[in-house]
């Protein structure tokens, strides 16, 4: 089970049965001309190994920030993040990294951003074998790698195509396969699977499912998706304008939201018969604290 | 208004001379003010006939069949006449905002560029209208994220700033490519509003790409379904969902994740 | 494999039809005239009807003709033998300098492009001093003090145009430095180096090529504005340059074969060379705004 919310006034205390703990992370981006934007103001939470912890919320609220400071890609104003019971600083020496990338791997939002245009999709799958497992050849990477996208859904073809050359889902389980090959523990996967058709989603959801089965792997999921969090997370955390305004296991939160944000996100999730509809949010407007 | 007769494409490889087959033609009609949603298998070739009614297909590409707007052959269509089209009567949403804003510009720049060159408007006026347009899709720091860098901006707020860039054209055709896959649902479903109310309003056609069935049934008139390069099945919202011909139609429909578990 | 299908002759033809598209006829004609100079250069001891030197004063300033078909100097030497031979020197400096400049250029680059913050701007404070030097004066005093020889002055001439290339070779550098893939593979422990290599040196290759393109006529240029001036290749060496220049004063008497022939020579191959790096990236890509 999730080990919800820890109750704010409490000392952080490392706990080995927790996979990844981030407390009090605060980021604030400079922008020039003096103005700033706060994308994130003390989140706190904690979660068990082989656990899945969803992170829904508004567009622009925080989510790719605190993926990209639970890896070490972003520095935090404040707070700490501690994944296995290692504390992970931003900017640690190669060697650091090198061994955190063994620990925690990431898939980008951007799945065109994240490849060498140059380079094969195989060939970006071959460079994170090669680089943590230096002791296999090229044929055992190569058949790892094949393996890796076929897990995925892709075929032989795909490994040898430009970037370029994939569909906007190919990119994305790509990066998937590539995430996966450095057989890490714990997955950060922001919008990992927003671009697949849904027979093809299931298909990886199913994967990862399996995975953390498997092999205990634990996930930090970053989507929009509400019925991709019913179907795969333990719990949830739902962020607004960098602040958390509801967390807890997901039966809780999403069959009996407390906070008015939470409820709207889920009514306006389409279902049959769901018409969109403008200004929704000024619903929020009365609501609001 | 938008015909595609037996639409095919197939592209060769510069280096190993492969070809393969993307598009086995395909034909679909398109009425003014009409919304086609078209769903399918992750890489059945979506993206690839939206770029091939721009023309915009990769290099290497051969295109077989024909494609009209409003009677003109489009792939006929050279130089300025072809450059007028793709300004005044075509627009794209294309499905990584990345792939059409400069890294080394502010977003602004984008939307006003694109803005005066339809239009021609004073540039007060052009900023003015790019921040009312950020505003009507949801972005409240309308003024932050004009004078920002896309990297400095979260996929959704770029996926926005694209589609106001679309809508500003005031295109007869939109092109939109999954064009709400970055946004929350409650942005989600105000962007889809602001594209049903365009298209409402101004006659605006629309061929809509999601991966959301739900989604697409509640935008559009009716729904293609696309696999490996082929239109297996259209037909209105209803139809599909209720009575599903093809068999990846249904395929399709029951792998939907439910959101309330009790959802039929 | 697929690949199997492909055979070795389509290959050439794929790549030349890839060139073609690339460089349009007209380049592809400079690339054939660069190719035909390149040959001549190479076979010159079986193309050339003389040696260099060969030749007695009591020929001097024969017209054209059978023998000599572009006539000859004022040393009776043959006109056509010498641009032949000459091609070797006038070829050999600019290459000189545009290798020299592209890998001094591109290791600044990189470093500043990779390393960022101080180390940018220190090496964009030196390139500006440097930058603040014509290259001809840089040149100049390089001889000065290590004496007037063709590989004194591509040297020198390599050190003033790279600030040129640096910077263009920098811009492109740093904003493929900060695409998000490279952040990907830094997370993986991979060395900063082998990420430069393998990910940022492939994707600014382009313009480093352009740039020695568009650097090689210019660098010929003035490398034949040097032996001009006495200051690169020394008599009696053949060099289009030194042509030129010696046939000054023939060209005063009424015979102009020598410098023509020379400056012909020199035209075409710059010509040549420029155009194919205006296709390849335009002017800008070499740093020039002149
Ligand atoms: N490098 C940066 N410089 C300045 N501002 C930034 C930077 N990165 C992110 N921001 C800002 O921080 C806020 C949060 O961005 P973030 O990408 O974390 O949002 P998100 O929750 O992932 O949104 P989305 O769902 O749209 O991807 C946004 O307002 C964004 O503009
Ligand atoms: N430049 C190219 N060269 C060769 N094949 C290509 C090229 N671009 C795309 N393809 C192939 O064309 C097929 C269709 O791609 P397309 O982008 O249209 O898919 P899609 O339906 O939009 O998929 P998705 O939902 O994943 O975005 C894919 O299998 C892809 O691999
Ligand atoms: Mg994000
Ligand atoms: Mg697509």
């Amino acid at each position: 089970m999730a080990q919800g919310q820890t109750d704010e006034f409490s000392t952080p205390e490392i706990r080995p049965e927790h996979a990844v703990e981030f407390w009090g992370l605060s980021r604030t981006f400079v922008m020039g001309r003096g103005r700033t934007v706060q994308a994130l103001d003390d989140i706190n939470y904690a979660i068990g190994h082989g656990q899945c912890l969803a992170v829904v919320g508004e567009s622009g609220s925080g989510k790719t920030t605190l993926a990209r400071i639970v890896v070490g890609l972003e520095r935090p104003d404040a707070g700490t993040v501690v994944l296995n019971g290692h504390e992970v600083r931003f900017g640690a020496s190669r060697k650091n990294r090198r061994t955190r990338s063994r620990l925690v791997q990431m898939v980008f939002q951007d799945p065109q951003g994240s490849f060498n245009r140059r380079l094969p999709a195989g060939a970006a799958v071959d460079e994170v074998l090669r680089a943590h497992f230096p002791e296999m050849g090229r044929r055992a990477r190569r058949s790892q790698m094949l393996r890796l996208f076929a897990d995925v859904g892709l075929e032989e073809q795909h490994a040898d195509a430009l970037p370029a050359a994939l569909s906007g889902g190919q990119k994305q389980r790509v990066a998937i396969a590539r995430a996966l090959a450095a057989e890490p523990t714990i997955m950060v996967l922001d919008e990992a699977v927003s671009a697949l058709d849904v027979s093809v989603q299931a298909q990886v959801l199913q994967l990862l499912k399996r995975l953390r089965h498997e092999r205990g792997l634990t996930y930090v999921f970053i989507t929009h998706d509400l019925s991709v969090v019913r179907e795969v997370a333990d719990a949830v955390l739902v962020m607004r304008y960098g602040r958390v305004v509801e967390a807890g296991p997901v039966s809780q939160v999403l069959d009996s939201p407390e906070h008015p944000y939470t409820r709207l996100l889920i009514d306006s999730a389409p279902r049959p018969g769901w018409k969109p509809q403008r200004n929704l949010r000024s619903r929020l407007l009365g609501a609001e604290t | 208004m938008l015909t595609i007769d037996n639409l095919e494409l197939s592209i060769t490889d510069p280096d190993t001379g492969r070809v393969s087959e993307i598009l086995r033609g395909n034909s679909l009609t398109l009425a003014a003010g009409e919304a086609l949603g078209l769903v399918g298998e992750s890489g059945s070739g979506k993206s690839m006939t939206l770029q091939c009614v721009l023309g915009i297909e990769p290099p290497g590409s051969s295109v077989g069949g024909r494609i009209e707007l409003e009677g003109r052959d489009l792939r006929a269509l050279r130089g300025e006449e072809l450059r007028r089209t793709r300004a005044e009567d075509l627009a794209l949403i294309a499905q990584n905002p990345h792939s059409v804003l400069n890294p080394v510009l502010p977003v602004g720049k984008y939307l006003m560029e694109g803005m005066s060159e339809a239009r021609s408007m004073p540039k007060a006026r052009a900023r003015l209208r790019s921040s009312e347009l950020l505003r009507s899709v949801g972005i409240e720091e309308s003024e932050r994220v004009l004078r920002s860098y896309p990297h400095q901006l979260s996929g959704g707020m770029l996926q926005r700033v694209v589609i106001a860039g679309a809508i500003s054209a005031q295109p007869k055709l939109l092109l939109a490519d999954e064009p709400t896959t970055a946004l929350d649902v409650t942005t989600q479903a105000e962007v889809a509003a602001i594209l049903d109310e365009k298209r409402r309003e101004a006659e605006m056609s629309m061929i809509f790409v999601s991966h959301d069935l739900d989604l697409a049934a509640a935008v559009c008139d009716r729904l293609a379904v696309m696999r490996y390069g082929e239109l297996v099945e259209i037909g209105t919202p209803e139809e599909i969902r209720d009575a599903p011909q093809h068999e990846y139609t249904r395929e399709l429909m029951n792998a939907r994740p439910k959101l309330h578990p009790e959802e039929a | 494999m697929p690949q199997s299908l492909v055979k070795p002759s389509s290959r050439i033809s794929v790549v030349a039809g890839r060139a073609h598209r690339r460089l349009g006829t007209l380049g592809m004609v400079c690339v054939t005239i660069i190719a035909v100079i390149v040959l001549t250069t190479l076979l010159a001891p079986l193309i050339a009807p003389y040696g260099p030197y060969e030749g007695s004063v009591a020929d001097r300033h024969l017209a054209p003709g059978v023998n000599h078909l572009l006539g000859t100097d004022q040393s009776g030497r043959d006109v056509l033998s010498r641009v032949i031979w000459g091609a070797r020197s006038s070829l050999l400096g600019p290459l000189i300098v545009i290798v020299v400049t592209a890998v001094l250029a591109t290791a600044i680059a990189l470093t500043a492009a990779w390393y960022g913050g101080r180390v940018d701007s220190f090496l964009g404070r030196v390139l500006d001093v440097l930058f603040a030097f014509p290259n001809i004066l840089l040149a100049i005093l390089a001889i000065a003090i290590f004496g007037p020889s063709l590989l004194t002055a591509s040297l020198a001439l390599a050190i003033g145009y790279v600030p040129y290339s640096a910077r263009v070779i920098r811009s492109v550098a740093l904003r493929e430095r900060n695409l998000p893939y490279i952040a990907a593979a830094r997370m993986q422990g991979i060395y900063g180096f082998v990420i430069t290599v393998r990910h940022i040196l492939p994707n600014v290759w382009p313009q480093i090529l352009t740039g020695m393109t568009i650097n090689f006529g210019y660098a010929m240029i003035e490398l034949a504005a040097l032996s001009f001036l006495g200051l690169g290749v020394q008599p009696p060496n053949a060099d289009w340059g030194l042509m030129v220049s010696s046939g000054q004063s023939s060209l005063l008497q009424g015979y102009p074969e020598q410098s023509v022939a020379a400056g012909l020579a020199i035209v075409v191959t710059v010509a040549a060379f420029g155009y194919i790096g205006e296709r390849l990236g335009g002017r800008r890509a070499a740093g020039r705004v002149r």
